[in-house]
């Protein structure tokens, strides 16, 4: 399938997804799967960087952050409508991977990884002494209680997340089949190689920073819409760092397929969990998920699958 | 002016010295045998020549171009390949997909306009015809057998369409047969118009590919010449003792 | 800003004595990522977990905490062992470290931690021993004995793993597998198990560490966090693989922090290591005194 028709074909099912939500007449059916659809951004760009190229990267949780005090600092200086927000987020984070990128990327990957982290944690600190968005009592963030022609705002954040769903697939599954999902691949299995036929590693692992720090922050950027109280420990939180490592890993990293399933399956798991038991033995179950997946199904789900079906060829 | 210019190259680790001062001309269309025990630093100087490493001392001009300062990918695309000694093929890309990556982003960025796809896979098909892995296309690396994976790595370099060419033990654990087809189809591309400097511990092959021979011994070069001048030497002679 | 003779030398001072504790919560990973190439991020996890170790038994029976570490480093070695195990039959076989390998150990570090809040909560622990609270000085220099016992105790340790990797048959060979597996193999060692005594001890200085960490300050689950910046930059700092190396990046971090602490105030301090080592990586990635 052309990469048009496929966008139209999930726009589609975008659509439908969101007038079958509003069949339901429930609030919270929106307030869930805004957390859902933010999962699958975060892991799809995740996997971007992560599964195409083989560059882990821990700090996710600081290019979300950012996006979402991109908005904040906007929100105080001179309110913009939300898909503005989105761009900026997405332009503030993509600059900063770019910039780490560059950086680290001519280092070895365990030290990329190690410097995510240390972003993160950087710019986390910097935000906490930073006043103007709040520092570490937090942004209050007042959100209109509806919109016109959409009605309750929640649906309208939730139609945003999922115009975001549609941009993350359609980009990672046309990076997999073009020319740069090659080279992406090529530097996961053998950058020296890579290099030796031609692959401009460098400039690639950029491009794959750039562009997963850039989505990431449009997943962020109407974060604090949606949760109307902003922390540093809230948008910084440990939960997006496991998240957007378990999710591909869980569903499988080869291919587009795999972080929707993980996050799909995932997201929806810690939602039932964190209402029936509590959000720390829910994210206890992801990180022994992703110990247990790592290690026995290193393929995710999209792997198994793959596998049984290669079997029965056989 | 020679293609491959290596001048005074020297490379260490720390306190141990890889390479000493290395001196090196290879003229267009030559077929150059390199030879020396392990560890006298031939795969050190590839990875020089090919940038992998950087050199501390030295000079390598490539077709009259000082070409220290660039990365690995440019000296590609400048039309310097090399296979790896150790085959590194791209384990999850399929056997012609290995071949397909040299072709998307060191000829196609070499060419306007860029070969289109069906253009591409004739060029996949034919690489894998000769080295004989046409019915292997549709594999994975880790399906192939040792032999198939050296033809793949010699292939891959091939699909780069290089001006010179560097084989880096192309060879090891082929039979005879497997042997001789090798260095005819080197000399096919030599005689096509490919420089090329073979590296090899067969000494058959070597002797019967090179124009001239070339000696490393603990770093230094120590003879470089007519192959069976070169291999009479008692300098080499000593230097290859029991082997 | 007054820059006061005295509060220079006690930073000064305040820095070595951190830079000593800091040694012994990088040692460990001066020889999984040093020597091993093992990127070990859950190594903070386990040193909390030493933390947790040191408080419940110093609660329940008041023993010293530095007693009980070392009561703990069997455990500890055992639990790193088995470990390196899960990892090599994982991931060094497969040959699918980077990206497999980083993940399992975030996997560890995210579990040990959430286990740990579900045990303990969130409160901050602490322990009792009789060198926390007085303080010695020296003139004008102030030396509190529960930063000065952790940095003695600290040094002892490297002391200790120096003697043991330079002296010992298996700690000759554990620094000889970083270079030359072949020859080991030759001398009828096998690397796999040279590389799991190693991590093992790895693990081990952790129990050690953990008991100086809560003598130095209060504990709970997500300080591990902090530490995770602080050991790499450490590492990279002093340059991988040399344990004296260590001990000078330690000094130096720890010199780094205290002044950022007195001068600019302690919310800054979780950005100064991680800022460090993004700095270290950029302009000098093999280390000052790097190989």
């Amino acid at each position: 399938m052309q990469n048009g028709m496929f966008l139209l074909v999930s726009a589609v099912v975008a659509v439908a997804v969101f007038f079958g939500a509003r069949l339901v007449n429930n609030d919270y059916v929106f307030f869930a799967g805004y957390t859902v659809l933010q999962f699958i951004v975060l892991a799809t760009a995740w996997n971007i960087l992560g599964g195409y190229t083989g560059y882990v990267n821990f700090g996710s949780a600081a290019f979300f952050a950012m996006g979402a005090y991109a908005t904040v600092f906007f929100h105080k200086l001179h309110p913009l409508p939300i898909p503005v927000l989105i761009l900026i987020g997405g332009v503030v984070s993509g600059v900063v991977g770019l910039g780490m990128g560059y950086l680290t990327l001519r280092l070895r990957g365990a030290f990329f990884a190690i410097a995510t982290l240390a972003l993160a944690v950087v710019l986390a600190t910097f935000v906490v002494n930073w006043d103007y968005v709040g520092g570490s009592r937090g942004a209050y963030i007042i959100r209109p209680n509806e919109i016109a022609p959409i009605g309750p705002y929640i649906q309208y954040l939730f139609l945003l997340m999922l115009s975001l769903v549609v941009l993350a697939l359609a980009c990672a599954r046309g990076i997999e089949r073009s020319q740069l999902g090659y080279g992406f691949a090529t530097i996961r299995d053998d950058e020296l190689a890579a290099e030796a036929s031609g692959v401009p590693t460098l400039r690639l692992k950029l491009v794959a920073t750039t562009l997963s720090g850039a989505l990431m922050g449009m997943a962020g950027a109407p974060f604090p819409y949606y949760i109307g109280y902003l922390q540093p420990s809230s948008a910084f939180g440990l939960e997006y760092a496991v998240n957007s490592i378990a999710m591909p890993m869980i569903g499988g990293t080869t291919s587009w397929v795999g972080p929707l399933i993980g996050a799909v399956l995932l997201g929806s798991l810690q939602q039932i969990a964190t209402v029936t038991i509590s959000s720390a033995v829910n994210l206890l179950i992801v990180g022994l998920l992703l110990v247990g997946f790592v290690i026995i199904a290193p393929n995710g789900i999209v792997g198994l699958v793959q596998d049984r079906l290669r079997r029965r060829e056989k | 002016m020679p293609l491959l210019e290596v001048t005074r190259l020297s490379k260490r680790f720390g306190g141990f010295v890889a390479l000493d001062e290395i001196n090196l001309a290879v003229a267009e269309g030559e077929r150059v045998g390199l030879i020396g025990p392990n560890g006298s630093g031939k795969s050190t100087l590839v990875n020089c020549i090919c940038g992998t490493l950087v050199n501390e001392t030295g000079m390598v001009r490539f077709a009259g171009e000082k070409i220290d300062g660039l990365l690995t990918h440019e000296r590609t695309r400048r039309g310097l390949a090399r296979s790896f000694q150790l085959p590194r093929p791209f384990a999850t890309l399929t056997v012609a997909d290995n071949l397909r990556v040299p072709l998307l982003y060191t000829v196609n960025a070499r060419r306007s306009p860029a070969l289109k796809p069906f253009e591409l896979d004739a060029r996949c098909a034919e690489l894998l015809t000769l080295v004989g892995l046409s019915a292997k296309g549709a594999k994975l690396p880790r399906d192939l057998t040792q032999v198939e994976m050296r033809k793949l790595e010699l292939a891959r370099a091939m699909a780069a369409e290089p001006k010179l060419l560097i084989a880096d033990e192309a060879m090891a654990g082929l039979s005879q047969s497997e042997v001789d087809d090798i260095v005819g189809l080197l000399i096919r591309l030599n005689e096509g118009g490919i420089t090329i400097i073979l590296i090899e511990h067969i000494m058959r092959a070597v002797m019967r590919f090179s124009q001239r021979l070339v000696v490393l011994v603990s770093g230094r070069k120590i003879a470089d010449g007519q192959p069976d001048q070169v291999i009479r030497d008692p300098a080499v002679e000593r230097a290859y003792l029991g082997q | 800003m007054g820059l006061s003779f005295d509060l220079l030398i006690n930073a000064v001072v305040a820095g070595i004595l951190l830079g000593g504790f800091y040694t012994a919560v990088t040692i460990g990973v001066s020889i999984s990522f040093g020597i091993l190439d093992i990127v070990n991020i859950a190594h903070p996890a386990f040193i909390i977990l030493g933390s947790y170790i040191a408080y419940i038994v110093n609660q329940t029976f008041g023993i010293d905490p530095i007693l009980t570490s070392i009561v703990m480093m069997p455990v500890f070695y055992l639990l790193g062992a088995g470990v390196y195990q899960i990892y090599y039959e994982a991931f060094e076989k497969r040959g699918q470290e980077s990206l497999r390998g980083l993940s399992f150990f975030f996997g560890l570090l995210f579990v040990t931690e959430v286990i740990l809040i579900l045990v303990f909560g969130v409160d901050y622990r602490y322990v009792e021993a009789w060198y926390i609270g007085p303080s010695w000085h020296l003139g004008v220099i102030d030396l509190p004995l529960r930063m000065l016992v952790p940095c003695l105790v600290a040094l002892a340790l490297f002391g200790a793993l120096q003697l043991f990797l330079s002296q010992t048959f298996i700690g000759r060979a554990i620094s000889a597998v970083a270079q030359d597996q072949l020859a080991l193999r030759l001398m009828a060692a096998s690397p796999t198990r040279i590389k799991r005594i190693a991590f093992g001890i790895s693990i081990a200085t952790t129990a050690v560490a953990g008991a100086l960490l809560i003598i130095i300050q209060p504990v709970e689950p997500s300080v591990g966090r902090e530490y995770i910046g602080r050991v790499f930059a450490i590492c990279v700092l002093g340059g991988l693989g040399s344990l004296p190396g260590t001990v000078i990046g330690a000094m130096l971090l720890g010199i780094v922090e205290s002044f950022t602490s007195t001068f600019y105030g302690p919310s800054w301090a979780p950005a100064v290591a991680f800022g460090v080592l993004l700095l270290t990586l950029a302009f000098r990635p093999a280390g000052l005194l790097g190989r």
